[in-house]
C-alpha cells in the first residue's frame, strides 16, 4: 500500500462528527421547524452477495457527498439529506420491491441506484411511472437511460456500453494500432449489448472485425474460441465479461502462448483479477471512469481525505475500491443535489427539470458543463474514461480516452 | 495445430465429464437411483481443497485427502437423507430430493465460502507445454486429467471383478433378492456406491479447480453435461460412460474450433439426442430387459 499523507483517522473522524453535529444544531435552531425535516435520498444497490463490495463503494461515495452538502447547510432552506439504503441482492425483483418501498413508504425525493443492468432495467418503468428521479451510478446498459419513456426520469453518471465500445476501439487504435480486432464476449445480455455497440463502433470507422466469439460464464477452456480468432488474424482482443470469465480468457491465452493486446470493459476491476488470471492479468487494459491513483484534482484530494476520515479501513487510494463506484456515486449525489436545489422543491417533475438547469459543476470525475439536456441523460461520454491495468495488484491508470 | 489443441483440450474436458458420469453409473448400477446434483459434489471437492490448502494453509496432499474423504462422507449423507427414505416407500421423489440437497449445498457454500470466485494454484497449471518453443495450448494438468480418468475407470473395473465388495456390488446389480438371500448387506453396498460416486466427482473437482476458478456454482453446468454423457454412454457400462465423456468433450471442442462458439451447445446436445434416438440404450449400453 502506498504511504499516505492523510491525517490520523480517529481525530479527524471526531472532528467531522462534531462539525456535522454543530451544523445540524445550527440548522435546527435557525431554520423554521418544517425545514428541519430531513430530505431523504433513496439508494438501491447490492449490499450482499458477489457485488456487495461495489454496493458499499456506491454507498460511501454518496454518503461522503451528502456529508459535504449537509456541512454546507443542506438543501431547500436547511433540510439535511439522509441516505436510506436498501439491498437489491443483484436481483431485479428485489430491486423493484426496494424501489417501491423507498417511493411509497420512505417518501424519498430521489433514488440513486442500479449496479446490475438487469436490476436497473427492472426499476426504470416504475420510476418513470411514479415520476421519481433516478440516478444510475454504475450499471452501463445503454437502454437504461435510452428507455423510450417521455418524460424520462432516469439519469446516469457512469459508463455507457455504447460509449465504452466507441472508447475501446479508439483506445485500441491509438495504443496498439489495431486494424483487425476480434471480440471475445460473455454469452449473456451484457455481452449482447456490447456486441452491438462494438459492431456499430467498428462500422462507423470502417473497420472489419476478425471475428466475434462467445463463451459461457462457466467455460473452463476458451482456447477453441481464441484459436479461431487467432486463425482469423485478430491483432487485438475486445473482452467483455465479469472477473471470473475474463480470467479464463487470460489463462487460455497464456496456454496458447498468444501475446495479443487485450482491451476490456470494466469486468476485471470487479474482483481478485490478478489472483484468478495469473501473472498475465496485468496485460489487460480495461476501462474505468476514475482512479484515485496519480495526481489528483483538489476535489480528488478532498474526497480521499474525507474517505480516510470516515472509514477506518481506508488507509490510502488503494482502499477506495472499486474506485468507479465511489467516484460515480459521489458525482451522482452532487449533481442530484444541484438538480433538487434548482427545482426548489422535492416535486419529481421539478427535479427532472432541475437536472437540465445544472450549469458548471466542478466534480470528481471531471468539471461538468450542462451535463444533462432533454434527450441526453448521460453525464459521461467516451472522452471521460480512463484506461487502467493491474500493476502490483492495484488498478493503475495507464491512459486516457481520445 | 488448430485441431491438435482442440483435441487435447477436448480430451481433458471430456474425461472430467466421464469422471462425474462414472458416479452416475456406479449408483445407478447397484440401486437404480442417482444423485442428480453430482455437479455440487464436484464443487464440494474443489471448495474444500481450496479452504484447506489456501485458507488454512495445510499441505496440499493433506488438503486433497481430507477434502476427498469429506466428499465420500457427503455421498453417504446424500444416500441416507435424499435417497433411502424415498426408495423405501417406493417413491421416485429421490429425483427431486437429490436436486434439492445439491441446491442446499450450493447455498451453504455461498454462505460460508462467499460468492467471489477464487483461484487454486497448481504447479501443473502454470506454464503450458511447449514443443519447439511453440505453446501447445495445454497445461500439463490437462494431460494428467484423462490419464487419471482412464486409470480410475480401469480401477473400478478391476475392483468390481476382483474384490469381495466388487462382486457383492455386481451381485446386487444382477439380482437383488438373491443377493440379499446370500447375506449381502444391500443397504451398505448402496451407501458405499454413493460414497464412491461423490468421491469421483470430488476428484474431478480437485483436478479441474486449477484450470478454472473455484466458486459455489462451478459444478452446475458440469453436472448437467455429465448426466447427458452418462445417458449417452448407456448408464450401465463404466467404460461406455468414460468413452462417451471423451466423445462429448472432443465433439464440443471440435465444433467450437471449426464452426464457432455459437454452435457448440446447440450441436453437441443435438448430437446427444440424435445418438439416443438411434440407440435408445446409449452408445455402449445394453438393452434393459424387464423380467416379469
Amino acid at each position: 500500500m502506498p504511504s499516505s499523507s492523510l491525517p490520523a483517522k480517529p481525530v479527524a473522524g471526531r472532528r467531522a462528527v462534531v462539525a456535522s453535529a454543530l451544523a445540524l444544531a445550527v440548522a435546527a435552531s435557525w431554520a423554521p421547524a418544517r425545514a428541519a425535516e430531513p430530505l431523504k435520498i433513496g439508494l438501491v444497490t447490492a449490499l450482499s452477495g458477489q457485488s456487495a463490495l461495489a454496493g458499499e463503494a456506491i454507498s460511501r461515495g454518496a454518503q461522503v457527498a451528502i456529508d459535504e452538502i449537509n456541512a454546507k447547510g443542506g438543501l431547500l432552506g436547511g433540510r439535511m439529506l439522509e441516505l436510506v439504503r436498501r439491498d437489491d441482492e443483484s436481483n431485479p425483483a428485489k430491486g423493484v420491491v426496494a424501489a417501491r418501498e423507498l417511493i411509497f413508504k420512505e417518501k424519498v425525493a430521489l433514488i440513486i441506484g442500479g449496479l446490475d443492468t438487469p436490476v436497473a432495467m427492472a426499476i426504470v418503468p416504475l420510476v418513470n411511472q411514479e415520476k421519481m428521479p433516478f440516478v444510475d451510478p454504475w450499471a452501463a446498459g445503454t437502454a437504461i437511460t435510452k428507455n423510450g419513456a417521455n418524460p424520462n426520469y432516469v439519469f446516469r453518471v457512469s459508463a455507457v456500453d455504447e460509449s465504452v465500445d466507441i472508447g475501446m476501439l479508439g483506445y485500441a487504435q491509438k495504443t496498439f494500432k489495431s486494424a483487425k480486432p476480434g471480440m471475445i464476449l460473455i454469452n449473456n445480455p451484457w455481452g449482447e449489448s456490447n456486441e452491438k455497440g462494438l459492431k456499430d463502433a467498428l462500422a462507423a470507422k470502417g473497420v472489419a472485425p476478425a471475428g466475434v466469439e462467445k463463451f459461457e460464464t462457466n467455460d473452463v477452456d476458451v482456447v477453441p474460441q481464441l484459436t479461431r480468432l487467432k486463425a482469423a488474424g485478430a491483432d487485438t482482443l475486445f473482452l467483455v465479461a465479469n472477473v471470473g470469465p475474463s480470467a479464463q480468457v487470460v489463462k487460455s491465452l497464456d496456454r496458447m502462448g498468444w501475446k495479443v493486446p487485450i482491451v476490456s470493459h470494466w469486468g476485471p476491476a470487479g474482483g481478485r483479477f490478478t489472483e484468478l488470471a495469473g501473472p498475465n492479468g496485468k496485460e489487460v487494459h480495461f476501462v474505468q471512469t476514475y482512479s484515485f491513483f496519480g495526481k489528483q484534482s483538489p476535489v480528488g484530494e478532498r474526497v480521499i481525505k474525507a474517505m480516510a476520515a470516515k472509514y477506518p479501513n481506508v488507509k490510502g487510494p488503494g482502499d477506495i475500491t472499486p474506485a468507479v463506484g465511489v467516484a460515480n456515486a459521489y458525482d451522482s449525489m452532487h449533481l442530484a443535489a444541484l438538480a433538487i436545489a434548482a427545482a426548489g422543491s422535492t416535486d419529481g417533475e421539478a427535479i427532472r427539470q432541475g437536472f437540465y438547469k445544472i450549469g458548471r459543476h466542478e466534480g470528481l470525475i471531471k468539471t461538468y458543463n450542462k451535463p444533462f439536456a432533454e434527450g441526453r441523460h448521460d453525464a459521461l461520454g467516451p472522452d471521460d474514461y480512463v484506461w487502467a491495468q493491474f500493476i502490483d495488484n492495484r488498478i493503475v491508470p495507464v491512459g486516457v480516452g481520445n | 495445430m488448430l485441431l491438435t489443441s482442440a483435441l487435447i483440450s477436448g480430451i481433458g474436458l471430456g474425461s472430467m465429464y466421464g469422471l462425474i458420469a462414472l458416479g452416475f453409473y456406479l449408483t445407478y448400477a447397484v440401486s437404480g437411483t442417482v444423485n442428480f446434483a453430482q455437479g455440487s459434489s464436484m464443487m464440494l471437492g474443489a471448495v474444500l481443497t481450496f479452504a484447506f490448502a489456501q485458507t488454512l494453509g495445510w499441505p496440499f496432499a493433506l488438503a486433497v485427502c481430507l477434502a476427498l474423504a469429506l466428499c465420500a462422507l457427503y455421498g453417504l449423507v446424500v444416500e441416507f437423507v435424499a435417497v433411502r427414505p424415498f426408495v423405501r416407500r417406493g417413491s421416485d421423489a429421490w429425483l427431486m430430493a437429490t436436486v434439492a440437497l445439491g441446491i442446499v449445498l450450493d447455498n451453504v457454500v455461498l454462505f460460508t465460502y462467499g460468492k467471489e470466485p477464487r483461484s487454486l494454484p497448481s504447479s501443473l497449471a502454470q506454464a503450458p507445454i511447449e514443443l519447439g518453443g511453440v505453446g501447445l495450448g495445454v497445461y500439463p494438468l490437462q494431460l494428467v486429467i484423462p490419464v487419471v480418468g482412464l486409470l480410475l475407470a480401469a480401477l473400478l473395473h478391476t475392483l468390481s471383478r476382483r474384490t469381495r465388495w466388487g462382486t457383492a456390488m455386481l451381485a446386487v446389480v444382477q439380482n437383488r433378492v438373491a443377493a440379499r438371500l446370500m447375506g449381502i448387506p444391500i443397504r451398505r453396498v448402496i451407501a458405499v456406491a454413493y460414497a464412491l460416486s461423490t468421491l469421483l466427482a470430488g476428484i474431478a473437482g480437485v483436478l479441474i479447480a486449477p484450470l478454472f476458478n473455484v466458486n459455489a456454482d462451478m459444478g452446475t453446468l458440469f453436472g448437467l453435461k455429465a448426466f447427458a454423457v452418462a445417458i449417452l454412454g448407456g448408464i450401465t457400462s463404466a467404460w461406455g460412460v468414460m468413452a462417451a465423456g471423451l466423445l462429448f468433450g472432443i465433439a464440443e471442442a471440435l465444433i467450437t474450433t471449426t464452426l464457432g462458439s455459437g454452435f457448440t451447445q446447440i450441436l453437441s446436445f443435438t448430437l446427444v439426442i440424435v445418438a439416443l434416438a438411434l440407440k435408445p440404450s446409449g452408445l455402449f449400453g445394453q438393452v434393459a430387459t424387464k423380467k416379469v
